[in-house]
């Protein structure tokens, strides 16, 4: 079955979105991350879509739900990469990712990562 | 809402709509229109994430359908032009449809009026029982 690769780095689970996801995929995606927060003990999701050249309602609402999910499983999530494009078209969409964290690549999201759980 | 130009052009595609894989297609083949007529980045990801939205209405809400994208011009204004159709149950209540965050299939509620906020022209018609068809236009930016 085709998934996204979810990789571990100490602490911290990371993906890279790197195929335009049919559905499918995107909810493969949020309940394999879920169980891989639960089964590595990761405090943080690190999710890049910084080739993802357009989010729609549902890759959003995914975004929306891994986030949630694992808030409630004492991780933290943040995006990072979003393109231009792609904010102007989500907000306009009607969808501010509200509860998101996000940051504006890779480093930066894994400094919010560190400095927001606690080792 | 003034007519909708329909003066189809030099290309046009036809693609059915079963699976979520048929979504990523319609993606794919609405962005080498947007790019044929030489819209911007972001107008490109307008025209294809409301592609996406309605490919995904047709699929989830009609049944399953198709979808006519075309290049249009009007004067000297070319577009984008997308016709979806299905033969599903129809839209009972197309007001309420319209609202933002009304959903019957437990998504978001965005679809319709977001792919509307999207788009340049818009225009939907459903009888239930018979179907729903509906058509947007994106216009190149001068």
């Amino acid at each position: 079955m085709e998934r996204i690769p979810i990789l571990r780095m100490g602490r911290f689970l990371l993906v890279t979105i790197q195929v335009d996801m049919h559905d499918q995929l995107a909810l493969t995606l949020q309940d394999d991350l879920t169980e891989r927060i639960v089964a590595d003990r990761a405090k943080g999701v690190l999710i890049d879509i910084s080739s993802l050249d357009v989010v729609d309602s549902f890759i959003g609402r995914m975004i929306s739900n891994i986030a949630g999910m694992s808030r409630v499983l004492d991780a933290q999530t943040v995006v990072v990469g979003m393109r231009p494009a792609v904010a102007i078209t989500l907000v306009e969409l009607g969808l501010d990712l509200a509860g998101v964290r996000t940051a504006l690549n890779v480093e930066k999201g894994m400094a919010l990562l560190q400095n927001s759980t606690v080792a | 809402m003034a007519a909708m130009p329909d003066l189809r052009g030099e290309r046009k595609v036809e693609l059915a709509l079963r699976s979520g894989e048929d979504v990523v297609r319609l993606r794919q083949a609405v962005r080498e229109s947007a790019l044929a007529v030489g819209f911007s980045l972001v107008d490109q990801t307008k025209v294809v994430t409301a592609a996406s939205e309605l490919g995904r209405n047709t699929i989830q809400y009609g049944g399953g359908g198709r979808v006519e994208i075309s290049i249009v011009a009007d004067g000297a204004r070319r577009g984008v032009r997308l016709e979806f159709i299905d033969q599903g149950p129809g839209i009972a209540d197309l007001k309420l449809a319209m609202t933002d965050g009304y959903t019957t299939g437990g998504g978001l509620g965005l679809g319709l009026s977001g792919a509307k906020r999207l788009s340049d022209e818009f225009e939907v018609e459903s009888s239930p029982g018979k179907g729903t068809r509906v058509v947007i236009v994106r216009w190149k930016a001068r």
